[in-house]
Order: C-alpha cells, then sequence, then structure tokens
C-alpha cells in the first residue's frame, strides 16, 4: 500500500525536510535524532526528532501520551534514551545528567511544578547553588537575585513569599526564574498554560519574546493550538512516540497542525455513502501503522436510531445536569455541565486530558464529590449515593487507569471480577467460593481474557487482556449506563477491536454509554453524539455526523466555542 | 508465563527470611567466636535445650503461643497496610482484662463456661486499645505507628498505677489469683513436661490462626481488608470505605493481640502481673515479618523465634542469652532489607524477560 | 529557692530530650523516620561508660560515645536509604539491636548483666554537703559541658536549618526531593548527613545518662528517646517549640518527684503527659501535627 500524502500536500519524503525550515536563523542548536526510550512495556518514544533553531521559539506538540514530554526530559538530562542522539551546538551530549544539563544552559520547567512548597521564593530559587557569606547562607543575596533578575527579565515575584503562598501563575514565574538564574539559553517549557488564566499567558508571552530577542531559545510543549500560532515560529509533531512532521508556523494551518496530532493519512466520510448502509464500521487501531486510507465511516445503524428515537418521548438512562465538581486545588475541574444520554446511544466527549474529563466520570461514578448539579440515573437520583449503591442501581464504570483503580493487581482474576459487587456473592458473611469461581471461568471464556485462567493475578496478564477483565466485569452485569473512560488505553490492537465491538453491542441492545477519550479517533468510530470538553466546560455539543477532526480540532484547542 | 509468575511469587515469598536468617546466622557466629566458643558447640546446645527434651519444647511452645498472637495481630494491619506497634500495650490490656473476669467470677465456676468468659474479656480488652489508633486513623489520618508506639506507654502506665495502687498481692505486682477460668497445663496431659508452661491456650493459638487465615482469605469483610491493604485506589472503586477498613483492622489487630493474655493469665500463672509478656508485642513484628503476614507462616515463624529466645537461656553457660536479642533484631533488620531487594530483584528479571 | 532547684532539676531532666530531640528533628526534617532515637542514646552511653572506662577520661567517653552512636545511625542510614527498606521496621529493629548489644557487651566486658563498674563523669564542680542547695551550688551543677550542649542544641540546629545551604537542601529534600533532584542536589546524600550528624546529637544525650550517673545501666534510657520523638513531633517538627516540648516534659518529670512525698497526681498518670500530648497532637485538636511532607519515602530511583 503506498503511503498517502498527508494533509499538507506533502509527501513522506518531504516531510520534516529543509523545505520545511522556515526560520532565518542559522544552524540547528539542539538536534535530537532517532531517540527511542521505553518505560517498562511503555515505549514512550519510538523515533523522535527534533531540530531548534537558536533564537526561537519552537512549539512541540501532540496529544498526551505522544512522547513530548518524555523527549525533553531526556534532553534535560531527567532520562537517559535507550537509543538516539542529542547533539547542542554540534557537541554531543547524549545521555548527560541533569547538573551537566543545567551547566549547559539547558532549564527545563516542568509541567507539575518542582517547587518546595514549604520554602521561599528565594530559597528555591537558589537552592543546589545558594550563594553564601561564610558558612551562612546569604539571604539577603538570594533575595536581591530574585528581585535583579525579575527586573531584568519582567518576572516579577517577592522573593521571601513562601511558595504554597504563591498564585499558580507567580509559581510559574519561579520556576523559569530558576531556570534563568542557571544561565539556561535553551528554556524548554512543559505545558506552561495549562494553569494560567488569560492575562497570565499574554504576560508570559512577553517574557518569552523578550528573551528570545536577546538570544535565548525555547522550547515549548503545548497541545494547544491557539498558542502555537500565536507564539511559536517553528512547529514540529509528535504521535506515538515519533515525530511526525516539523514546519515553520506561519506556513502552516491549525487544522492541518490538528489533524498531524491526531490521525494518520485519514479521509473522513463527512457525508453519507450509500454503500455504506448496513456495514459495520471499520474498527481502526488507536495506536501505530499508518495505512494509506483507512476510512472511518458513520455509523449508520446508530444514526439511524437517534433519529427513530427522536419521535418517541426519549427517557435518558443518564442525566447529568449543572454539575460543578471541585478540583481539590481549590478551583472546579467540572464547571456547569449538563448533558442527557438515550437509551441506546453512545455519548462520546473528546477532548485533551486535563481539561475535566476525569473528574466528571469520577463524579458521576461517586468517587468524587460533586459541589452542586444533580446526576440522575433513568429516575433515580444518585448524586448522593455510594459507589456500591450506584453500582448496584446499573451504573457501570471502566476506570481510566486499570491499574490503580480498575484491578488489584495481586487479586487472582475471579477476584478482580467481582469487585464492587463482593456482596452479591457473599452469603452471611462468607464468600461464596463455587459462585466466584464459576463467575471467573465463565467471564473468562465469553471475554476472551489470555491466558484464560481465572486464578492467576491480575498482574500477570498483558494490557489488553486486563483491559478486558474489567470490561468482562463491568459489562458482564446488570447495568443501564456504561461509564468508559478510556477503555483503549495501552491495548494491542486485537484487544482494541473487542472492546469496541462491546461497547456497540451495550448500546444496541437497549443500553447508553459515556465514552471519554483523548483519542478523537476513537470517539469518532463509536460515538453518535460527540461533546468537546475544554477548561471544565463543553465547548460544543454535535451529532456525528456533523463531526470531524477539523471541526472538532478548534474546540479541543479552545480556538472556538468560548461558551460562557 | 504461569511458571514465571510462580517462581516470582515463591522468590519473594520465601527467599527473603531464607536469606535473612542465613545473614543472622553468620552474625551469630561471630559473636560466638567473640566468647571464644565454637558455634558447632552451641547450635548444639540450643537444639538440645530446646527439642531436645520434653521441659525446653514446652516452653518454647509456650513462648510461641503469645508470640502467634502478637504476630497475627500485627500480620492483620500490615494486610490492611497498617503498622500495629501497639501490640506489647494491647496483650497486656487483654491479660489484665482477663484477670479482672477471673476475679468477677464466683469461684467453682465450671472453666468451659469461665474460660470463654476470660478469653471474651482478652479480646475485649485488646480490641479497645486497638480502636483508639484505628479511629484517630480513620478520622484524622493519624499515623498509626506514633499512636500506637505512644499508646503502649499510656496503657502500660496505667495497668501499673491500677495494680500498684489498688489490686497488687502483697510486695508484688500482680493481682490475686483469679477465681476461675484456668486452663489446663500441657503436663497435666503428658507427664514429661512437667515444669513448663505450655498450657491448652495452644489451642486457642491454632484455631485463632485457622480463624483468621478463613476470615481473611474465605470471608467479604476480608477480602474488603486485603484490597484496602493491596490497592486503596481500587478498594474505593470498589465501593470499600478505606477509613472504615482501617478502623476495623487496627481494632481487630488490637483484639488478637489481646487474646494473647489468656496464656499467662489463665494458662500459667493464674494473675495478672506487669511485665508478664515484655517484648513479645515487638517480637510480633519479626514473626509477622518472618511470617511473610500469613496466618500459616506466623505460628511457624513463632516457633522459630520461640526456640531462639529459650535456646539463649539453654546456652547462657556459656555464651551470654544477651546474643539471641542481638540476632533476633539481626533477623528483622535482615528481613526489612532482603524484602525489598529481592522484589526489586524478581521485578528487574521479569522486565529483562518481557523485553 | 524552690523555684530554682525546680529550674535546675528540669534542665538536667531536660538535657537527653534536648540532645535526642535535636538529632530527631534534622534526620525526619531531611525526610527519614526516627523511631531509633532509643536505640542510638543506648548504644552511645554503653560506649561512653566503656571509653570512659578504659581512659579513665570522661572527654574519650564523650568520643567513644559519640562514635557509637554515629555507627548505629550509619546503620539505619544504610538499611533506609541505600536498601529502600522500611524505616519503621529498621527503626524498631535496630532499638531491639541496641539492647542486645549493650547487654552482650556488657556481660562480655564487665561480667555484669546489670550495670558497669562507675566510670569518670564531668565532675567540674561537685557540691558537697550544704553548699549542694546553695544557689551557687545548684546553678554550678549545670556546669556540664552536655547540659551546656543540650541547651544549644536545638536553638543550633534551629540555626542551622534556616541559615545554611546544608539547612535548605535538609528542608528542600524532606519535603520534595524531587524538587532538589531535578537541581542536582542528590537526596541520598544530604539524608545520609543529616542521619549521621543526627545521630552524632542523639549520641551526645547517651552520653550524658552514662556519665551523669556515672556509670551504664542495663536499659538506661528507658523510654527517654520515644519521649524525645514524642517532643519533635508535639513541636512540630520545629526546633524551637520541640525544645519547648522537651522542657515541658522535663518539668512534669521534676514535677512529680518533687511532689512525690504529697501523692497529688499518681506518678504514672506524670509518665503518660508526653505521650497523650503527642496523640493530641496528631489529631489536631490543638492544631494539626503536620510531619514533612517525604517523611518515610524511600526516593524512587
Amino acid at each position: 500500500m503506498s503511503r498517502e500524502p498527508d494533509a499538507r500536500g506533502l509527501r513522506p519524503e518531504a516531510r520534516g525536510t529543509a523545505e520545511s525550515r522556515a526560520t532565518s536563523h542559522e544552524s540547528p542548536f539542539l538536534v535530537a535524532t532517532g531517540i527511542r526510550k521505553r518505560f517498562g512495556a511503555v515505549e514512550a518514544n519510538r523515533n523522535a526528532n527534533l531540530e531548534v533553531a537558536r533564537g526561537e521559539i519552537h512549539a512541540l506538540v501532540g496529544e498526551n501520551g505522544a512522547g513530548k514530554s518524555t523527549l525533553m526530559r531526556i534532553l534535560a538530562g531527567l532520562h537517559d534514551p535507550d537509543g538516539g542522539t542529542v547533539t547542542l551546538d554540534g557537541r554531543d551530549v547524549t545521555g548527560w545528567n541533569t547538573r551537566q544539563a543545567i551547566d549547559a544552559g539547558v532549564g527545563m520547567v516542568h509541567q507539575h511544578f518542582m517547587l518546595v512548597p514549604t520554602l521561599t521564593v528565594a530559597e528555591n530559587l537558589v537552592l543546589g547553588q545558594e550563594p553564601r557569606a561564610g558558612i551562612r547562607l546569604d539571604r539577603a543575596a538570594a533575595a536581591a537575585e530574585v528581585e535583579a533578575l525579575g527586573r531584568a527579565t519582567g518576572l516579577v515575584v517577592a522573593p521571601n513569599r513562601l511558595v504554597s503562598d504563591l498564585s499558580v501563575g507567580e509559581a510559574q514565574r519561579v520556576e523559569v526564574l530558576k531556570v534563568l538564574w542557571r544561565g539556561a539559553k535553551l528554556l524548554i517549557l512543559d505545558e506552561p498554560t495549562a494553569v494560567l488564566s488569560p492575562p497570565e499567558v499574554k504576560d508570559l508571552w512577553q517574557v518569552l519574546r523578550r528573551l528570545t530577542s536577546e538570544g535565548s531559545t525555547v522550547v515549548l510543549i503545548t497541545h494547544k493550538l491557539d498558542e502555537v500560532m500565536e507564539i511559536s515560529d517553528t512547529v514540529t509533531v509528535m504521535r506515538n512516540g515519533e515525530t511526525i512532521g516539523r514546519v515553520a508556523t506561519r506556513d502552516a494551518s491549525p487544522a492541518a497542525i490538528a489533524k498531524m496530532m491526531v490521525g494518520r493519512d485519514v479521509v473522513l466520510a463527512g457525508t453519507d455513502r450509500p454503500d455504506a448502509i448496513g456495514q459495520r464500521t471499520e474498527d481502526l487501531p488507536s495506536h501505530g501503522n499508518s495505512m494509506g486510507s483507512d476510512s472511518i465511516e458513520h455509523d449508520l445503524s446508530g444514526g439511524e436510531k437517534s433519529s427513530v428515537q427522536s419521535h418517541l418521548t426519549p427517557l435518558s438512562v443518564l442525566s447529568v445536569r449543572d454539575l460543578n465538581v471541585p478540583s481539590g486545588l481549590g478551583e472546579h475541574a467540572v464547571r456547569g455541565v449538563s448533558f442527557e444520554i438515550r437509551p441506546g446511544e453512545i455519548f462520546g466527549i473528546a477532548g485533551v486530558e486535563g481539561n475535566g474529563q476525569s473528574e466528571l466520570v469520577e463524579a458521576i461514578a461517586g468517587l468524587r464529590t460533586v459541589s452542586s448539579g444533580s446526576i440522575v440515573l433513568g429516575t433515580r437520583d444518585i448524586t448522593v449515593l455510594d459507589v456500591r449503591m450506584r453500582g448496584d442501581a446499573g451504573l457501570s464504570h471502566i476506570p481510566e487507569d486499570r491499574h490503580r483503580r480498575g484491578l488489584v493487581l495481586d487479586y487472582p482474576l475471579e477476584d478482580n471480577f467481582i469487585l464492587g459487587r463482593q456482596h452479591h456473592f457473599t452469603r452471611r458473611g462468607v464468600l461464596d467460593r463455587r459462585a466466584i469461581t464459576a463467575n471467573g471461568a465463565d467471564l473468562v471464556k465469553s471475554y476472551d481474557v489470555r491466558p484464560p485462567d481465572a486464578r492467576l493475578p491480575a498482574g500477570a496478564l498483558s494490557g489488553g487482556n486486563q483491559q478486558k477483565v474489567v470490561i468482562a466485569r463491568e459489562m458482564g452485569r446488570e447495568f443501564s449506563v456504561l461509564l468508559a473512560s478510556q477503555p483503549t488505553r495501552g491495548v494491542d490492537v486485537g484487544a482494541i477491536e473487542f472492546i469496541h465491538a462491546q461497547i456497540r453491542a451495550a448500546a444496541a441492545s437497549g443500553r447508553g454509554v459515556l465514552l471519554v477519550s483523548a483519542d478523537l479517533v476513537e470517539v469518532l468510530a463509536l460515538a453518535n453524539r460527540i461533546a468537546v470538553m475544554y477548561d471544565g466546560r463543553f465547548a460544543c455539543v454535535l451529532p456525528r455526523s456533523e463531526a470531524s477532526p477539523e471541526v472538532l480540532g478548534p474546540y479541543m484547542t479552545g480556538l472556538a466555542g468560548k461558551v460562557a | 508465563m504461569t511458571s514465571r509468575v510462580d517462581a516470582g511469587r515463591f522468590a519473594t515469598t520465601w527467599l527473603a527470611p531464607i536469606i535473612a536468617l542465613l545473614i543472622a546466622a553468620i552474625v551469630g557466629d561471630v559473636l560466638i567466636l567473640t566468647f571464644g566458643q565454637s558455634p558447632g558447640a552451641v547450635y548444639r546446645l540450643l537444639l538440645e535445650g530446646t527439642w531436645g527434651n520434653a521441659y525446653g519444647f514446652g516452653q518454647v511452645l509456650y513462648k510461641a503461643t503469645t508470640l502467634t498472637f502478637t504476630g497475627l495481630s500485627v500480620a492483620l494491619g500490615l494486610r490492611a497496610g497498617l503498622f500495629n506497634i501497639g501490640a506489647e500495650g494491647q496483650l497486656a490490656a487483654g491479660g489484665f482484662a482477663a484477670a479482672i473476669a477471673g476475679l468477677l467470677l464466683p469461684a467453682g465456676t465450671p472453666v468451659l463456661l469461665a474460660a470463654p468468659f476470660c478469653m471474651l474479656a482478652a479480646f475485649a480488652g485488646g480490641g479497645v486499645v486497638g480502636a483508639v489508633p484505628g479511629a484517630l486513623k480513620a478520622r484524622f489520618g493519624a499515623s498509626e505507628v506514633i499512636v500506637t508506639i505512644m499508646l503502649n506507654f499510656i496503657v502500660l502506665a496505667f495497668l501499673n498505677w491500677i495494680v500498684a495502687t489498688k489490686l497488687h498481692v502483697g510486695e508484688s505486682l500482680h493481682t490475686p489469683p483469679i477465681n476461675a477460668g484456668t486452663l489446663p497445663r500441657l503436663s497435666d496431659v503428658a507427664h514429661s513436661f512437667h515444669g513448663s508452661a505450655a498450657n491448652a491456650t495452644i489451642i486457642l493459638a491454632i484455631a485463632t490462626a485457622v480463624a483468621v487465615g478463613w476470615f481473611l482469605f474465605r470471608t467479604r469483610a476480608g477480602y474488603d481488608l486485603r484490597a484496602t491493604g493491596l490497592q486503596p485506589d481500587a478498594a474505593e472503586y470498589g465501593g470499600i470505605s478505606v477509613p472504615r477498613e482501617h478502623f476495623r483492622a487496627l481494632t481487630l489487630a488490637g483484639a488478637l493481640a489481646g487474646l494473647g493474655g489468656v496464656n499467662y493469665v489463665l494458662g500459667y500463672k493464674q494473675y495478672y502481673e506487669e511485665g508478664f509478656a515484655a517484648g513479645s508485642g515487638f517480637l510480633g513484628i519479626a514473626v509477622a515479618l518472618v511470617g511473610r503476614n500469613h496466618p500459616a507462616g506466623v505460628p511457624l515463624a513463632a516457633l522459630l523465634f520461640a526456640t531462639i529466645s529459650q535456646g539463649g537461656l539453654a546456652v547462657n553457660a556459656i555464651v551470654p542469652k544477651q546474643m539471641v536479642e542481638v540476632l533476633t533484631a539481626v533477623v528483622i533488620i535482615a528481613v526489612a532489607v532482603t524484602v525489598p531487594e529481592v522484589q526489586r530483584l524478581v521485578g528487574a528479571a521479569r522486565r529483562r524477560v518481557a523485553a | 529557692m524552690i523555684i530554682l532547684a525546680f529550674l535546675v532539676q528540669t534542665l538536667r531532666i531536660a538535657t537527653p530530650y534536648l540532645l535526642a530531640a535535636s538529632g530527631g528533628v534534622l534526620s525526619e526534617r531531611a525526610g527519614i523516620i526516627a523511631l531509633t532515637l532509643e536505640g542510638w542514646m543506648l548504644t552511645s552511653a554503653f560506649c561512653a561508660a566503656l571509653g570512659s572506662f578504659y581512659a579513665q577520661s570522661a572527654w574519650v567517653g564523650l568520643l567513644c560515645g559519640v562514635a557509637g552512636g554515629v555507627a548505629a545511625a550509619a546503620l539505619h542510614a544504610l538499611a533506609s536509604i541505600r536498601y529502600r527498606a522500611n524505616q519503621v521496621v529498621v527503626g524498631i529493629a535496630i532499638n531491639l539491636l541496641a539492647i542486645g548489644v549493650t547487654r552482650f557487651f556488657l556481660r562480655l566486658a564487665f561480667d555484669s548483666s546489670s550495670n558497669s563498674p562507675r566510670v569518670a563523669g564531668f565532675d567540674w564542680y561537685v557540691p558537697t554537703g550544704d553548699s549542694a542547695s546553695e544557689p551557687i551550688g545548684l546553678l554550678a551543677s549545670l556546669v556540664n559541658p552536655l547540659v551546656i550542649l543540650g541547651l544549644v542544641s536545638l536553638p543550633a540546629v534551629a540555626w542551622m536549618l534556616a541559615n545554611t545551604p546544608f539547612g535548605l537542601r535538609v528542608r528542600a529534600v524532606g519535603e520534595k526531593p524531587e524538587a532538589a533532584e531535578s537541581l542536582g542536589v542528590g537526596p541520598a546524600r544530604i539524608r545520609w548527613a543529616a542521619v549521621l550528624l543526627g545521630g552524632a546529637l542523639t549520641s551526645l544525650g547517651g552520653v550524658y545518662l552514662a556519665l551523669d550517673q556515672p556509670q551504664f545501666t542495663d536499659n538506661m534510657t528507658a523510654g527517654r528517646g520515644f519521649i524525645a520523638l514524642a517532643a519533635v513531633i508535639f513541636g512540630n517538627w520545629r526546633p524551637t517549640r520541640v525544645a519547648i516540648a522537651c522542657v515541658l516534659f522535663a518539668a512534669a518529670e521534676t514535677l512529680q518527684i518533687q511532689l512525690q512525698g504529697l501523692q497529688l497526681i499518681p506518678s504514672q498518670f506524670v509518665e503518660m503527659i508526653p505521650y497523650v500530648l503527642t496523640i493530641v497532637a496528631l489529631a489536631g485538636v490543638v492544631g494539626r501535627a503536620v510531619p514533612p511532607a517525604a517523611l518515610g519515602k524511600p526516593t524512587g530511583g
């Protein structure tokens, strides 16, 4: 199968070559080639490349799990790559440590701040390279450094305030000051605006422009395309651990970049094709091979059903009204979300992770308290019910993190199959072993779990089979609504098809499914209606027929749909 | 695949205690040599004095009985992910409660009524003491390590006060003998055990170990408790209330340790005496660790540590009996160090094979 | 007069607490649980007695005591930092080890299971007869290098934590080791230093006990290490507050001793005070006791 041109019309050979380097700066400053990195079973980087020119603002974009953070952490000295090379200004610096990176002028501002909350700003700044007066720590000098640097860069923070008292924007300023103070000439910022308000973002851009005008170089890791367009000179796109392409910002369009981030060479059937009626939608593996012209076809059976439904009075199986969920950091992760799921409907929530999807699902599942709003399952208000009662009421939940939440890895499969429903397998306090074993053997067979031994500990299975166990448990019981959160994450291709078939079957039998996935392809393949979640709210809710990566992309990246 | 899983399990379950014991044996050899004795002679003497004669073996059984209870107590706590350091105080409280119960009963109460009554009192006494860290942990998230350590001192001081001011007999620090509930001694049944303190509490200890095993692995409450200790997030997802499990676990752990007081109070001296089982609480930690927190391993580990302890007395003539105290501590440190090391090595090996 | 006597006795009782607590604060602020204070003190007490006996000199005893305590601390550091063993278990084990080892060598060196012979102590000014209860005599009994060190130890630790680069790193490593690591400051190295230094400070407490008697008796620390730990927790890991807690606990003891004849409050209840207060502090009834965030967690990788 020949490799199709991508959305920009560039053939594979043409991507990422000199043709697309549009900056007017000289030879590349930082070059990473063929980086590979594996963490246990996960291949975070499989062929990552990066070329950053001196003095530019370079954006590194991709979805969650694309490998951007891993690549930059390798560059910053936090990890050793398994393969590939890194050069800085021509010098081979592959596999160096943080100290060496700092000394060479590479500074990273992490997504999750590396600040000690109980220390002051000045103390955090100088940690490890403290100014001394004899054996004493020279606090006055440290404070003076903070102030001097603040004046020089515009990042002003009071040196003697405790970090725990700072606002998020201020804390980030300290992080940037930290790397600048150590002489960073190459700054790497990992999702810096994820926690900033719009005015703070503007401030940050000013700082970055000032820095680059003075000769520094900036690499910005982000998934927000509006920012990329606004601030960057060059864009590199990563997906599934490898670099897909590099392009000058002024030569690119957000939609094109979004498609590189999210899909492969995909031709979207936005319109209904007559010969697609009755045809089963192709299951698309959500990771790996870019194989020519696979197409996503509209699931007409679902579409038909929803048009049939609209003639009847729709009884919703799940109704969520004005839900507000606190995030635990004083803010709200979910702000005033409302939606309904009808019987037989798969309602998909798309969006980059970190916009409140996890909190929304946890709140509906009963694992997180809501501050206001209501959740109604069928006719029953479950807003204040505990997890077990919600399960008994007909709510099933496939959690996004099966290793932490979904399975007790040390328990055998048969014990995991009853997690959340132990009370149904108990007689007068004693576990009914025979029923548990029978249940286990039954589920293992019908859901094709391999190896088919329900006595094995869950930790011994592959990721895909572990997920099958979770699905077998959640779908092999009575339920009216299924919450499926990142259901195919870290799962091999064969299992993905199976899981998708299961989800469709659930809907086909009249139940409702809430599908939350950062994988837009998956959402497009399964859902009847799609909402995009951004910054705690639904930026839009569209029927499947109107949705495509081009349409949804802007909502996902905050360019559109700033709805009140 | 299955065999590889089993091999890994085997390593982490058995390898660590075995390595620990080897390390302890080496240290023991060194200590013996500093005293100018031959390790071989000492070990032989130790075995002769413990398993080699009936009296010695009886003493081993007696000590192992108390250690089984405290070991089960710590093991249960660890299964819930909690560290019960308070077995010392819980044990004393249980023994005291049993003594009081025995005093309250009228003389002549048949032992089949009196003994269970006193045992229940011991269970409750320890349970009350265990409930305090349990409640503080559940409600405030207070570190059970610190609370149980502090409570040990408080309970022991309190008991000391009650006995010293109100209940002591003459110049001693023990309560009056109980009126009912005395348990038969092993020597009553097998005359060769004459003189040793071993008594029917052994049966209670075995029954308790079986009961704890049944509780942990066969009941729903045990399922919930173990899940809480293994993965609190998954337990919560499965509808289990983690604070409630913490409270239950610590209370039950306290009760188990308290039950151990029966060994001395009902089976040996028939009264509560200050310091009657000093050190058994801390040794219970060693027993739980070496027994890998399993109700089948705990009694075996208890036998081991009881043998070492009694063996110290047997060799006291040629090597200070304090050597066994040193060895016990070495075993604990060795187990604490080897378990994470072995787990790390097994994990690394697994990853190498999988890659 | 009575007040002076009360004060003097309180300070003398507080000295081992202050010294041990200063070591405990240092270790725990760096993130290593210090349940072993008892074991470190007992080891150093014995080594101090041993050294003082053989060299007939209190100063040699002091050096030996510190060496012994630091050795015990090194064992704790090795198991907890290098091997990442559970710090609670190791702590308790070292306490047990100390009891066993000191008893063993007590037999070996002095052929006794209860005490060593009298050794040379710090008797710069030994008040005799009437002058023992004169103000001068009382105050003079405080002129003991260890008492002075005790009074200075916690303020010194406080100063060090707040005003030296090392102290800054200790505080960082105890709260958020990843932050320190990302700046090239290795948590393991800092923790080793903190534990060894803490061990040295705690040892001085044991030295004081031994050289004040002046002899070593079996298990002479008698739970003081735990009272010191209680002071650390009750003082919320802040050296000045910990110092106040130590003095408070010592004052209660002194009170109980002086009122012994009066039988106002049973001595056992006074004994309980430090422990009850600590539990209360943990429950947050009087302001929450919040430990260093990384306490007890071995650094990953």
